[in-house]
Parts: structure tokens; C-alpha cells; sequence
């Protein structure tokens, strides 16, 4: 009975996923593609820091280096030069479909995430905080310098997405069912990985790494196997992300980006990947409540959703560490426990007796 | 490129040591905090330009720039002491990575706060210093650069005299050497942390008050110095206040003579350069110029 509650809840998501296109309007449809977009972020940030332990101030770095790369996949060098660009000769000629783009930019962000877990080895804590920091500053600077691939600070538009296979749904209907599919076989694929032996490697030595490499966990291996894993979820992300909004600058994935995503899994819950859904909910709807209160005929300042996040994150680590995942574990679990005692209890005394 | 003057070289090197002189006070306020509480504060640069605001706020309702400037340091120590009290005691003894998730919370609010109250809008803070050159032997040097030099100097040396000649500097250094012994010799130990902050505080407030006649004040003056004071800590030594001043310093000089004479840095890349710096000393050397390389025992 007890196990099955996870099952019904899951299905209950599923069904709300299908059912909302149904009565959304466009644009509230596009707030929960993003809404998708931001979970499938949050999932490879909470392997990375809510599993594994290791902190990244530079997780919207990565989203922007999925997209520019979901960009150029798109285009290709004759889309990227019709642009004013001067891609150089070693891009393939013709642009691809987005549907192949997303996995690809997703494996090009995973190998660059891993190649940067290499050096990131040496660090922790702080170190690491300083240096993925030191990214998420760097890579706007950067994408501006490198214009001839980039199109600089006047950003690339791509071609306005539509629906493939000629089906005969609206293109946001599709775009909201490419992300939430994607989603999907993303949280898949986390689960599988978290539960079993290398999420137990990972969360081995984020409780202490010491004990794990004496245990025979090569912390090499798996923490840059995190790296790459949460990059390419990242890489993923950002690939969604500028094909849901057909335009990229540098200014898409701002240092910002990379702090609100923190926050975010922090307030999801951290070392729970269903949490992410709370994370991005608030990652897309806190903004837009914060500066327009819904029952209050009255609109606070720009400035307002930050001071509301960084005020709810400060009370969340100070009241709530395990996020909003873990407030409802703390109300679910004791009704659980006390369901499973009622059940069990005749069975037990029997076989005490 | 214009043709190479020694008089101009030596004018890009003063100008480098008085902005470099500015990253070493916020390095050095982040060295204090990170020798007291063991974390590095993200919002330093906020808690700095927050303090820089009420300074203008100050100025503007008539106060003179030296009481405006005292009554500021004043405020920022109070906040320093506020704000380790009331949000960092809480989660001192928990992991490291939960302290530095609070720090961020702080930036996000205090410049929020800021933008809230004063507005996106840039504002001019008059500088303490008279707008001239002085000329030593054919270099011009603006006074502007001596001043900052100067200022931050003597809050350099007055925080060093502090921990060196008294008691209380003495149970602080205590403090961040042995926190365990130090509170069984008597020293309230969470009083000592709580002024760590309040300095740092200070040390920022100077810096945020120097850079802002320059820099200009706005919300976001104080986030790109924060790179460059991360930089410079780093490469001093995260733990090291020598380190941080000097890190500072040779940080100072050398990004405005790269930004002057070498085409592929130029202004653009200046900050990137710094973040590079930032992360060969990490991996190559973790423990900076002057930092204690550290021993993990299990």
C-alpha cells in the first residue's frame, strides 16, 4: 500500500503534464515549457551537488554552452554566415534538425563539463564555488570576444520552430511536449543512475571521501563522471531553452542565471531529484508573483523577486535545509510510519510470540 | 598602438597599484572572514556597496565626505556584527557548502535591497581628493590615485597594529588558529567571529568608497571588483593577509598594464584574465603565494 503512494503520485504528475495544454492558453503554456526546462537543469545540478557534493556557481554556463552549441547544430556554417558571422571552415555546411541538436549539445556539453571535472578534481568546497564562479563570469565575456562563432553581443536569431511530421498541434503545444518529454526521459535516466551503484559511489563520498576511496570508490571517476553528467543535463537544458526562444546572446545566461539555479535546487531540496519540479516552479513563477502579488492590487519593484529568493532561501537553509522535497517527506513520512505500524502490527506480535 | 613612453609606463603602474590597493582591501576582508568563519563570502562586494550608498545617502542630505565617511564605517561594522550574529551563527558548524549557500542568499537579497531603495540608476559620489596631477621626476600621478592608495593603506596598517599590539587582536588571531583551545583559555569565541565580520565589513566599505568615484555607484560597482578580490586572494592565499595585500597589488598592476600594452587582452579581456589567473593558482597552486598549504589528516 505504502509503496504504491509513490506510483500514484507519479501518475498524478504524468496526468497533469497532459492535461494542462489542454486548458492553458499559449503563453501560460510557454511559462511551463520553461518550467520543464529548469527541471531538467535543476536534475543535473542536484546529481552534482545534492548527490555528489561538489557546489557549482556555473551551471547557467553550462545551459549557455548547450545552447550556443544547439545553436550552431541548428544553423550550421551556411545558417551561421547568412547571420553576418564568419564561422571558420571546419563547421558542417547544413544546419539539423532541433531534435537531433538537443542530444548533441547535450554530449558536447557533458564531454567540455567533464574535461573542466578534470582540473576540478583538486579542488572542494570553496576552491570549487571560486572556480565554477570564475566560469559563469567568464562565459559571457568570452562568448562576446569569439563573435566570428557566437555573432558577439548582437546575438544570433534561429528560425521560428515548428511542429515536425506535419502533426496538427500549435507549435508551443509542441515545443511544451518536446521539453516535458525530454524531461521526462531525463528523470529516467537520473533515477537509474542515482539509485544504484554509481549514485551510491557518489553520495559515498559526498558523506565523506575519505572513507569512500579507502572503500575502493575511485573519487577520480565518479566525481568527474558527475561533472559530465550534470553538464550534459545542463547542456540539454540550454539546448531547450534557445530553441524555445529562437535567440541567443551572451547576455541569455548571465552570472545570475547560474545563482537562481543554486537557489533553486536548494529550495527543491537538495539530494532529491523530484524536488526539482518545486525548484523550477518557483525558478519561473516567484518572479512573476513577487513583482505582482496576485490578491494585492499593487506591483512591488523590479528589484523585488530577488530580495523575496535570497529572503526564502536564507529561511530555507535556516528552518527547512531539506528543501521543499524535504518538508513534504517530514509530513508524508510520520503518516507513513504510523499506516505501516497499524498494518503490520498483528503479523509482528505474532511472530514475536 | 601608440609609441611606447616610459612616463606613461610608469603613470599605468601608479594607477594599477591605487585600483590594486582597492581589490586588496575587499581581498583582505575576505581573508578576515575566511580565517575566522572558514568560508569565503560571496556578498562582499554587496555588503560594500550597500555601505557606499548610505555614504551617498549621507552626502546627500548635507553631511561633508571625512564625518559621511566615518559614520559609514561605523554603520558597516554594525552591519558586519548584525548580520554574523543574526544569520551565520546559525549555521556555523554546518557544512561548508551550507555557509556558502547562505552567503549567496545574502548577495541576492543585498542587492536586491539595494536596487530597491536607491534605484537602478547610476549615481556620482564626489571624491575626497582635489582633481590634479602631481608631477615626481616627469610621471604625472593624479592625486585621485594617491588618495585611494593612501587610504586604503592606512586601514591596512591600522587593522595590522590592531592585531598585533592588543589584546583583543591578539584573541582574535586565537581565534582563527585554534578555536577549540582559545575558548577553554576564556575567549568568547563567538564574539571574536562576530568582529571578524564587522572589520571585513569595514575593509569593504573603504574599498566600496574609494572605487566608487571611478567606478561609478551603481547596484552592480562592487561585483566586478569582487572577481578581481577573489582573484587576488586566491592568488595571495586564501588564509594569508599578506598575501591578499600583495595578491591585490601585483593583480592591480599587472591587469592595467596588460589592458594597456597587449592587444589580445585589451579592456575587454581583463576580467577574464584575472579569472585565469584565478584558476591556474587554484589548480597549480592551491595555496597561493603565502597560504599554508593544507595537510588532511584522516
Amino acid at each position: 500500500v505504502i509503496g504504491g503512494l509513490k506510483y500514484v503520485l507519479l501518475a498524478a504528475a504524468v496526468a497533469l503534464v497532459i492535461w494542462i495544454p489542454q486548458r492553458a492558453g499559449e503563453f501560460r503554456l510557454s511559462q511551463f515549457t520553461y518550467v520543464a526546462i529548469y527541471f531538467i537543469s535543476l536534475l543535473g545540478l542536484n546529481i552534482l551537488l545534492g548527490y555528489n557534493g561538489q557546489i557549482s556557481l556555473g551551471h547557467g554556463a553550462f545551459m549557455g554552452i548547450g545552447a550556443y552549441a544547439a545553436m550552431i547544430f541548428i544553423l550550421g556554417s551556411e545558417g551561421l554566415a547568412a547571420t553576418g558571422a564568419s564561422p571558420p571552415g571546419w563547421l558542417p555546411d547544413h544546419g539539423m534538425r532541433a531534435i537531433f541538436a538537443i542530444p548533441l549539445a547535450g554530449l558536447v556539453t557533458g564531454v567540455i563539463g567533464y574535461l573542466f571535472g578534470l582540473p576540478a578534481l583538486r579542488l572542494a568546497g570553496v576552491s570549487l564555488a571560486l572556480a565554477t564562479f570564475a566560469v559563469a563570469v567568464s562565459l559571457p565575456l568570452i562568448a562576446k570576444h569569439y563573435e566570428n562563432v557566437t555573432g558577439g553581443g548582437g546575438g544570433v536569431s534561429l528560425p521560428l520552430p515548428t511542429t515536425p511530421f506535419g502533426w496538427d498541434i500549435s507549435t508551443p503545444h509542441w515545443l511544451y511536449y518536446e521539453a516535458w518529454a525530454t524531461a521526462g526521459v531525463l528523470f529516467l535516466i537520473a533515477w537509474l543512475l542515482v539509485r544504484g551503484r554509481v549514485g551510491r559511489a557518489w553520495r559515498s563520498i559526498r558523506d565523506g571521501e575519505v572513507a569512500a576511496v579507502s572503500s575502493g570508490v575511485s573519487a577520480r571517476a565518479y566525481k568527474t563522471l558527475a561533472f559530465g553528467v550534470s553538464s550534459a543535463f545542463a547542456g540539454v537544458a540550454g539546448a531547450l531553452f534557445v530553441i524555445q526562444v529562437s535567440y541567443i546572446n551572451p547576455d541569455t545566461f548571465p552570472l545570475t542565471l547560474s545563482i537562481l539555479l543554486l537557489v533553486s535546487v536548494v529550495l527543491g531540496g537538495l539530494g532529491s531529484l523530484v524536488g526539482g519540479i518545486f525548484g523550477a516552479l518557483l525558478l519561473v513563477f516567484l518572479p512573476i508573483y513577487a513583482q505582482e502579488p496576485p490578491v494585492l492590487n499593487f506591483s512591488f519593484s523590479k528589484q523585488a523577486p530577488s530580495v523575496v529568493f535570497g529572503l526564502v532561501l536564507i529561511l530555507m537553509v535556516l528552518v527547512a535545509p531539506g528543501g521543499v522535497a524535504g518538508l513534504l517527506r517530514r509530513v508524508v513520512q510520520p503518516a507513513r510510519i504510523a499506516i505501516a505500524r497499524r498494518g503490520s502490527r498483528p503479523s509482528r506480535l505474532a511472530k514475536e510470540e | 598602438m601608440t609609441a611606447f613612453l616610459w612616463s606613461e609606463f610608469f603613470q599605468q603602474i601608479t594607477s594599477g597599484l591605487a585600483i590594486g590597493s582597492i581589490f586588496a582591501s575587499l581581498a583582505l576582508a575576505l581573508v578576515l572572514i575566511y580565517r575566522t568563519t572558514d568560508v569565503v563570502n560571496f556578498a562582499q562586494g554587496e555588503m560594500a556597496t550597500f555601505t557606499t550608498y548610505i555614504a551617498w545617502s549621507l552626502m546627500n542630505h548635507g553631511l561633508s565626505y571625512w564625518p559621511a565617511f566615518v559614520l559609514t564605517l561605523l554603520i558597516a561594522f554594525a552591519g558586519g556584527v548584525g548580520i554574523e550574529r543574526v544569520l551565520i551563527r546559525p549555521v556555523e558548524h554546518r557544512p561548508e557548502i551550507v555557509i556558502v549557500i547562505m552567503t549567496i542568499g545574502l548577495l541576492i537579497v543585498i542587492n536586491g535591497l539595494t536596487g530597491w531603495i536607491w534605484g537602478a540608476e547610476v549615481k556620482a559620489v564626489d571624491s575626497p581628493f582635489p582633481n590634479k596631477t602631481v608631477d615626481v621626476a616627469g610621471v604625472a600621478i593624479s592625486t585621485q590615485d594617491i588618495g585611494t592608495f593612501c587610504v586604503c593603506f592606512v586601514s591596512v596598517l591600522v587593522l595590522w597594529a590592531f592585531f598585533r599590539f592588543t589584546t583583543l587582536g591578539l584573541a582574535m588571531r586565537a581565534v582563527a588558529v585554534n578555536s577549540g583551545a582559545s575558548r577553554l583559555m576564556g575567549v568568547r569565541v563567538g564574539w571574536m567571529l562576530a568582529l571578524g565580520w564587522g572589520f571585513a565589513a569595514v575593509l569593504g566599505a573603504i574599498a566600496g568608497l574609494m572605487a566608487a568615484p571611478t567606478a561609478f555607484l551603481d547596484p552592480n560597482m562592487m561585483l566586478v571588483i569582487l572577481v578581481y578580490a577573489f582573484a587576488a586572494a586566491v592568488l595571495g592565499g586564501i588564509d594569508s593577509p599578506i598575501g591578499a595585500v600583495v595578491g591585490g597589488l601585483i593583480l592591480g598592476v599587472t591587469v592595467n598594464l596588460l589592458g594597456r600594452y597587449v592587444d589580445l587582452v585589451g579592456e575587454e579581456l581583463k576580467l577574464p584574465t584575472a579569472l585565469a589567473v584565478l584558476l591556474l593558482v587554484l589548480v597549480i597552486r592551491p595555496q597561493g603565494l603565502f597560504g599554508r598549504v593544507i595537510v588532511r589528516r584522516v
